[in-house]
């Protein structure tokens, strides 16, 4: 047992951080925290004071995200707990171990309507992996430490802990515990050695194979068997938005993204398969379509750590409960026992075909940035230099445009909110991601829109002298959004365009950032030169068309069969491209 | 309409576990036909059980979704052929003095108890599976009934496992 010490909650609630090695705290303080901060005064961990609550989540997230360390989140109660609503859903769909601790009003007053006084455990119930309610000092410890277990095991996600501050400044003989005693708590690991053998044996038969593999990959830092498993046997890999970086873009077995925005050839990879090995995958509605549709004869393996995402939203053939790292090593073990040879060349032609045939063309159109082939731009200068990038994405066709052309190769440098689509995720979570890696260049590909939503941190980023690079693709509109409604709502265009956007030059420069802007193709190289070599926060506008659609496009619901490469024809106007 | 399943969770006896227990399932998108909850033999547990309106894939992936819940500690799926299971009713019934003797006769014959006389009511208890209640409930009406209470299913596998 380790050693006792007379203090406070409070106390004990930095001192737990501490045992548990944490080095950032993202947060804001108030009323019903002001016992903690007071003990964060005295200790090693360093604060970071964000402008805005949700800002404190994301950037967590960024962290976490990052650096596979769970993220910190330290609020009061009332305002800034429910300030923190949307990055704990955010973190919760992607699977992001945080540890989110809210000060409450007095253990007393609870349920009386107090200065302050939300409900948070109930208000992120469905968001939270687990929250917990301490309303005894001496289960601090437990709970923290219990927190972070379920935080960071299994199939990851945010865990509240909400203190009431009677509680924080009541005082016990502190000692952090080195366990945990969990019996209802207990993630499935390992693989079912049976199910492995029978997905083993699918594989070494299979003639048209595709792993299709997701953030699974990377919370399980199964890249490396990802890699052998498809060397190994040739087998081609799709990587969705939430796995970028899990195999590198460069590799020649690398088939692209698949999904609504996704490389054609990816999709028609997926539905011609015989064979779908998914990792860490959710057969998500915005990746699989109507995947449900899949050829009869395709046979799926589906190896996730949670059991719940097996058989949710598609039927499969041999479904592997566990984590991803140690199955996929048994997986090749299994193949190497059989002998199992790589045989699909004829498959991988065809995928190159595909490939071929489908890829759309993107160039820009005269004296207007298309921002498709600004970002093959910037892909190839981010190529030249042999910096560590980490990209980091807001929401909407900024985004799409960035998951589509910038190359990733390695894990948890692609940095996205793919599960709740959330805008003003991107500055923030690139903030907590630069925190964590204070070597990596940081890029935060952004939107008119995405940004103004949490734009005051970047006063927090100024204050803190991070020297992170934001790209504002500036259509003056909520992009995607105006797309939805030029191709599905005959081009009423409600409430998505603006009639101008705000100087983000001149803002940037207010908080203290350098800035630049540009509208042209010509002005691009040496703008983004200047940016990446910048020392110090840096932002540049980018002036693209209002029109510009990501494509290629699979409507909602609809199949590969149905995907736009183009726009079409409106009444009276000219099809483009 | 869907099937009916009934689930019988072990919980941690704890403020809230009821809540995250039925509102993941309302999340989900499926109603609750009925749900008893008490103490058992640990005090640091209860029992929960849960009569889900759902068809049999989607209850597999309710179970699936409660297991995830660190306060749940075990799930059983209990079906008519292993399990049994009881649930109690009071019925209210307007009667006239003279009406009595037939209800107290239809309360024997369903192996029912008069609780309460009142001058122009009766209260009757009954326990059984919900079909005896239903046509208990179908006889006692045409007297007209008051008000009734239902507890609600609650199970036990039959002989012993785990
Ligand atoms: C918080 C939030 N509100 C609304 C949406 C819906 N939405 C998705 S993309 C988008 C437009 C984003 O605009 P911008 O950041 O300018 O990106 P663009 O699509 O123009 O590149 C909107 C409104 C969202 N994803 N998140
Ligand atoms: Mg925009």
């Amino acid at each position: 047992m380790a050693q006792e010490h007379r203090m406070t909650g409070a106390q004990a609630i930095v001192a737990s951080l501490e045992a548990e090695g944490v080095e950032y705290v993202f947060g804001y303080p108030g009323g019903n925290v002001l016992g903690i901060y007071d003990a964060l005064y005295d200790s090693s961990i360093q604060h970071v004071l964000v402008r805005h609550e949700q800002a404190a989540v994301h950037a967590a997230d960024g962290y976490a995200r990052s650096s596979g360390r769970p993220g910190i989140v330290l609020v009061t109660s009332g305002p800034g707990a429910t300030n923190t609503v949307t990055g704990i859903a955010t973190a919760f769909m992607d699977s992001i171990p945080l540890v989110v601790i809210t000060g409450q009003v007095e253990t007393g007053i609870i349920g009386t309507d107090a200065f302050q006084e939300a409900d948070i455990t109930g208000i992120t119930l469905p968001i939270t992996k687990h929250s917990y309610l301490v309303k005894d000092v001496r289960d601090l410890p437990r709970v923290i430490k219990e927190a972070f277990y379920i935080a960071t095991t299994g199939r990851p996600g945010p865990v509240l802990i909400d203190v009431p501050c009677d509680v924080q400044a009541a005082t016990f003989d502190f000692w952090y515990p080195l366990t945990v005693n969990l019996p209802s708590y207990k993630p499935t690991l390992r693989g079912n050695k049976r199910q492995i053998t029978a997905a083993a044996a699918l594989i070494a038969r299979a003639k048209r194979p595709v792993l299709y593999v997701g953030g699974g990959i990377i919370a399980s830092d199964a890249s490396g068997e990802l890699m052998e498993l498809a060397e190994s046997m040739s087998i081609p890999v799709a990587v969705t938005l939430m796995g970028k970086g899990c195999f590198p873009a460069e590799h020649q077995l690398y088939l692209g993204m698949p999904g609504m925005h996704g490389g054609i050839h990816v999709n028609m990879a997926l539905e011609q398969a015989d064979l779908l090995i998914a990792v860490g995958v959710r057969f998500a509605d915005r990746v699989a379509g109507k995947l449900a549709d899949l050829a009869r004869s395709t046979k799926v393996i589906h190896i996730d750590i949670d059991p719940a995402e097996i058989g949710k939203n598609q039927e499969v053939d041999v479904p592997i409960v566990g984590d991803a790292r140690g199955i996929l090593a048994g997986l090749i073990e299994e193949l190497r026992k059989m002998g199992a040879q790589p045989h699909c060349q004829d498959w991988l032609q065809q995928l190159a075909v595909w490939q071929r045939e489908h890829a759309i063309p993107c160039a820009h159109r005269g004296d207007a940035i298309d921002p498709a082939a600004f970002m093959c731009d910037l892909a190839r200068m981010l190529q030249q230099r042999d910096d560590d990038f980490i990209i980091c994405t807001e929401v909407g066709q900024h985004q799409m445009w960035a998951a589509q052309k910038l190359p990733i190769n390695r894990p948890r440098a692609f940095i996205t909110s793919g599960g709740l689509g959330t805008m003003g995720f991107g500055l923030p979570a690139a903030m907590g991601a630069q925190i964590a890696n204070p070597e990596s260049k940081l890029l935060c590909i952004s939107g008119d829109g995405s940004l103004q939503m949490n734009i005051q941190e970047m006063a927090t980023i100024r204050s803190l002298g991070l020297p992170l690079k934001v790209i504002v693709l500036d259509n003056a509109a909520l992009g995607m959004v105006r797309q939805f409604q030029e191709l599905f709502y005959q081009q009423r265009y409600s409430a998505t365009l603006f009639d101008e956007s705000p100087d983000f030059v001149a803002i940037a420069r207010a908080y203290g950032w350098a800035a630049a802007c540009i509208s042209t193709p010509s002005q691009i190289r040496a703008a983004l030169e200047w940016l990446l070599s910048y020392d110090g926060p840096a932002l540049l506008t980018v002036r693209i068309p209002q029109d510009a659609l990501v494509l290629p496009m699979v409507p909602t619901g609809a199949t590969v069969d149905d995907v736009i490469i183009a726009r079409p024809e409106h009444d009276g106007r000219e099809a483009e491209l | 309409m869907s099937d009916l399943h009934t689930l019988s969770l072990l919980v941690e006896n704890k403020p809230g576990v009821l809540t995250r227990v039925t509102s993941l399932i309302a999340r989900r998108g499926y109603n609750i036909a009925s749900l008893a909850v008490d103490r058992v033999e640990d005090p640091t547990l209860s029992r929960v059980t849960i009569v889900v309106e759902a068809d049999a894939t989607p209850t597999e992936q309710i179970i699936k979704q409660l297991h995830k819940l660190v306060d749940v500690h075990k799930i059983y799926r209990l079906d008519d052929e292993d399990s049994v299971s009881r649930e109690l009713a009071l019925f209210k019934v307007a009667v006239t003095p003279d009406q009595r003797p037939e209800i107290i006769s239809i309360t024997n014959v369903y192996r029912a108890r008069v609780l309460d006389i009142s001058p122009d009511s009766m209260i009757i208890e009954a326990t059984g599976n919900g079909n005896k209640l239903d046509t208990m409930e179908g006889l006692l009406r045409e007297y007209g009934i008051k008000e009734i209470v239902r507890t609600g299913k609650v199970a036990l596998s039959r002989g012993l496992r785990d």
